[in-house]
């Protein structure tokens, strides 16, 4: 996506007029506009105001950092599976500052990221992967000799906002788990005076990551969260929800081992440990590497990568979760459908301001791990 | 003449964060200095967990290698409670791990490397036809026409004519170093745009069988993938044939785009075979078990050991010769910092001893870096694709012998020059080349097992907790695309007790040792090596970049003492 594209973008020209360089006519702009209008979850009024609002559109900065991480994120970006005509609108970003991928290092690249901040200050999108150690000093994660923490607040305060890429970004990941040797925080421990998104998952899904950014140039403002910041597009529903396999899980027909009949059937893998009733995530729906597949579908349980603190509390992975069975999750998943709604509905009325990201709605419904268990596991299978 | 101290930090296109500290006199480098930078201390997290999902863990220590870990992992804890998996499981997995080590090469070589190799300015100035022409000399690749290249040419002009460069904002655009005519330039930057589109296509295999790329799902005893051709929830036809039309598009982009570049862009740069050479000692633990994974005679590249670059000889390799030290590392151990720890034994407790950021120099400092010093029988020893063509060349591998030949031949050098930072970066195209032809046996051999009646992809009589031994302990071997890879995990009452890696980059990154051997980039960057400009350092990144750094991978802990997890459970 952020590629030298075909026809570079150049400053001062609009997308639209961009787009005619390009060759690309009205009539397929206008059904990319309508593709990612339904991804967004928005109905199809808003297609025209979107391309509107494209068309309009200037080149905007974008800067990366990468602190403490694995690049597994940024990977994931890498296979991004837009139509193209979407990588062709989300490569036109002018990425100023990305160490996996740029030409420049050592003091060639820190200028780079100096220039930019300084020319766009106020007005870039700052993205970051990777969490911020902030034990002994920040001396766990350090580039050019200066610490994650001193150059996420320097890079943070011109940004107009801040999207937070993968479980690292969103709450430490793996480095986080107990006992978090490191002192490993988010970012929006770090960051708290302006609008920060959390794009969950171990890593997420890149269409996640493109959709968010379209979001923000087409209506000026970052989509609608969670309580934990998730934009709603992509994290309003749980995994078990959107499953193919709920018919299986509410027939009780359960894999009980892995590779067994059940298994070679698509069977329900909620009793080796399928962490989906407890997961909000946009997997089975979005997909996987141009929708080639996902992990239920290839036969793993989820392991709930897009849950804060999921090292600790969805493990041991295999160990099924002790009380959604039975019916008793039929009534529960009731609740939790109506707290949404109502979630939901509160949100679009506050959404007016860009600033509605702060009004952080509680979804009562949740992760239902929080209960003692309860009753006995309904095997019917 | 006085010797100037310079710094390179970020080392940019590599994983993680890597800082690069120089003394340069003469217009060369007189000493170097490699510090890896960023600590997670992972294995204190590995412990008291279920050894079943540490593969998870393990596999995040590294999301573009994302593979390695996991398998490694799952080799470990199958060795410490004696897990034999199916047939089917083990060409899955290396299904997979061929792939991940042809797409992560070829990402290497066009998004992380070329650039040292590649000016992407002076393509602007190539005549379109003349690239055609270079190109269908040696390739009949179907995009080689004028009219192709014209086209990439075009986008470059406008994209450098609008002033906002993005990724090639300050690269070292016109240093003298740049030796390719305008008209390969243009070559490369043509496939660099392809090669995204191509891995992104390939890659899929992994969420074929492991349901997502980066980090896809592995699991102990097997793989969950279940076979079944009559579903449509399982493996069946229909992915069957996609996998097969991914392996096939994979060897052909191979064959016809990743490896004549190669050694067309190498034949310029001959220079620099007598560049970077380094250590001298090579490690291989060998990869690709073709039958059961504790069978070594099975492994497509051989196990082995060079020393001195003597290639008449090949040494046996015994995992329990290698020790870690930490005589210039942030850590301190038990027995005091002379000492060298085999895993087993692996203590680690991290004390920064460092200046306080921000920083100028480390290289003035005893201690500089968060990477340990690991040691075979007291020798540093360089791991990776070179090291690995090495000894299957001195072990008479067939194919490698040829394809080596091959090159040193194209390029008109003799052997000597595979010790070099030019020969680390042919021999990663050459085990390319074998993976993707390889890739096709292991899918036949596949598919007729399944011919044959087994569908079998998970072992399941040891599953069961309560079926594991009080305690054992387990050594998972890996010869990843960046080197060889070692787990070693100890498992008590179910729970992991103690945890161990050492990997590719900790072998390559090391710092010095006690004796004050240096790790091998530190040694390849003082061999015969150039810094022309210290302002514009492209000659570091070449040789630095050969290694394709993994600095995640490279840093891990251990605490001897316990500091044993609370025991995590879902309520």
């Amino acid at each position: 996506m952020f590629f030298p594209s075909s026809h570079p973008w150049v400053e001062g020209e609009t997308l639209g007029e961009h787009l005619e360089q390009r060759g690309v006519n009205r009539r397929d702009f206008l059904a990319f506009c309508a593709e990612f209008t339904a991804i967004l979850g928005l109905s199809s009024a808003f297609t025209p105001r979107m391309a509107e609002a494209l068309q309009q559109l200037k080149r905007p900065t974008v800067i990366w950092l990468q602190l403490q991480e694995c690049t597994g994120c940024v990977e994931s970006v890498l296979r991004t599976a837009e139509p193209s005509i979407g990588d062709l609108v989300l490569d036109l970003v002018s990425l100023d500052y990305q160490h996996t991928l740029m030409a420049a290092a050592g003091h060639a690249a820190e200028r780079a990221l100096q220039a930019s901040m300084e020319q766009n200050a106020g007005s870039y999108l700052l993205v970051v992967t990777g969490s911020i150690p902030l034990a002994d000093g920040g001396i766990y994660t350090t580039i050019g000799g200066r610490t994650a923490q001193t150059i996420i607040e320097e890079a943070g305060r011109g940004a107009a906002a801040v999207i937070a890429v993968g479980a690292c970004a969103h709450f430490g990941s793996v480095q986080a788990a107990r006992p978090n040797p490191t002192g490993a925080v988010g970012v929006d421990q770090i960051i708290t005076d302006k609008p920060v998104v959390n794009i969950a998952g171990c890593p997420p899904i890149a269409d996640t990551v493109t959709a968010t950014i379209v979001h923000y140039l087409t209506f000026g403002r970052i989509p609608d969260l969670d309580h934990d910041r998730r934009p709603l597009f992509a994290y309003g529903a749980r995994i078990h929800d959107q499953c193919p396999r709920r018919a299986n899980f509410d027939a009780g027909q359960f894999v009980e081992e892995f590779d067994d009949e059940a298994a070679r059937r698509g069977w329900c893998l909620y009793k080796v440990g399928c962490k989906g009733p407890a997961t909000f995530s946009p997997c089975p729906i979005f997909q996987w590497n141009t929708r080639t597949s996902w992990p239920i579908g290839a036969g793993h349980p989820c392991i709930g990568c897009t849950e804060r603190n999921f090292w600790d509390t969805m493990t041991p992975f295999y160990e099924r979760m002790p009380d959604v069975a039975g019916f008793g999750i039929e009534r529960r998943v009731d609740l939790i459908g109506a707290a949404l709604a109502a979630g939901a509905a509160a949100g679009v009325a506050a959404h007016a301001v860009a600033t509605g990201v702060h009004r952080v709605r509680q979804r009562r419904a949740l992760p239902v791990l929080d209960q003692p268990p309860q009753g006995k596991e309904g095997d019917r299978g | 003449m006085a010797r100037t101290k310079v710094v390179v930090d970020p080392i940019t296109r590599i994983e993680g964060h890597l800082r690069i500290e120089v003394q340069a006199e003469d217009g060369r480098i007189a000493d170097a200095w490699a510090t890896s930078t960023q600590f997670r201390g992972i294995e204190i997290i590995m412990q008291g967990r279920d050894p079943r999902d540490a593969w998870a863990f393990t596999q995040r220590i590294c999301g573009v290698c994302t593979v390695v870990h996991a398998v490694a992992s799952l080799r470990a804890v199958e060795d410490a409670l004696d897990i034999r998996i199916p047939p089917n499981a083990n060409i899955i997995r290396n299904m997979i791990h061929g792939m991940q080590f042809v797409q992560d090469h070829v990402i290497h070589f066009y998004h992380l490397h070329a650039l040292d190799w590649v000016d992407v300015v002076s393509a602007l100035s190539a005549d379109p036809a003349g690239t055609a022409r270079i190109a269908r000399q040696v390739s009949p690749w179907p995009n080689n026409s004028e009219t192709y290249f014209r086209e990439i040419q075009d986008r470059l002009k406008r994209f450098v004519s609008g002033g906002q460069l993005g990724i090639f904002t300050n690269g070292y655009w016109g240093h003298p170093a740049y030796k390719l005519p305008p008209e390969v330039n243009l070559l490369a930057v043509a496939h660099y745009l392809e090669a995204l589109d191509w891995q992104r296509d390939v890659i899929r295999l992994h969420t074929i069988f492991g349901g997502k790329n980066p980090h896809p799902n592995f699991l102990v005893g097997g793989m969950a993938s279940a076979i079944n051709l009559e579903d449509t929830a399982t493996i069946n036809a229909e992915r069957l044939t996609d996998i097969h039309d991914m392996i096939k598009r994979a060897r052909r982009f191979v064959e016809q785009v990743y490896w004549p570049d190669l050694l067309a862009i190498a034949g310029f740069y001959k220079d620099w075979a007598a560049i970077g050479g380094g250590t001298g000692n090579y490690l291989a633990v060998g990869e690709f078990p073709e039958r059961d994974v504790r069978d070594v005679d099975s492994l497509y590249f051989p196990r082995g050991i060079i020393l001195g670059k003597n290639l008449e000889e090949v040494w046996p390799y015994d995992h329990e010769k290698v020790r870690e030290h930490i005589n210039h590392s942030w850590y301190e151990y038990e027995g005091g910092d002379d000492v060298g720890l085999h895993p087993w034994q692996g203590e680690t407790k991290p004390r920064y001893t460092g200046p306080e950021p921000p920083w100028e120099f480390l290289q003035d400092h005893d201690k500089y870096t968060w990477m340990k010093a690991p040691r075979y029988e007291g020798r540093p020893m360089e791991v990776g694709p070179l090291a690995r063509a090495l000894v299957a060349y001195a072990s008479g591998h067939e194919e490698v012998r040829e394809l080596v030949g091959e090159t040193l031949g194209r390029l008109q050098v003799g052997p000597s020059a595979l010790f070099s930072t030019l020969g680390r970066t042919a021999a990663r195209g050459i085990e390319t080349v074998l993976l993707a032809r390889r890739l096709e046996k292991w899918y036949n051999d596949f598919v007729a097992r399944i011919r044959g009646g087994d569908v079998q992809t998970f072992t399941r009589d040891k599953w069961d907790p309560r079926t594991w031994p009080a305690t054992s302990q387990g050594y998972g071997y890996l010869d990843a695309p960046r080197g060889a890879l070692g787990h070693w995990v100890q498992i008590a009452n179910g729970k992991i007790s103690r945890y161990q890696c050492v990997v590719p980059s900790t072998w390559n990154c090391s710092p010095r040792d006690g004796e004050g051997q240096m790790g091998p980039y530190e040694a390849s960057l003082v061999d015969n090596h150039p810094l022309v400009d210290p302002e514009r350092p492209i000659e570091i990144l070449r040789t630095i970049h050969s290694f394709d750094p993994c600095m995640a991978c490279g840093v891990h802990v251990l605490d001897a003492q316990g500091n044993v997890v609370t025991k995590v459970q879902v309520q």
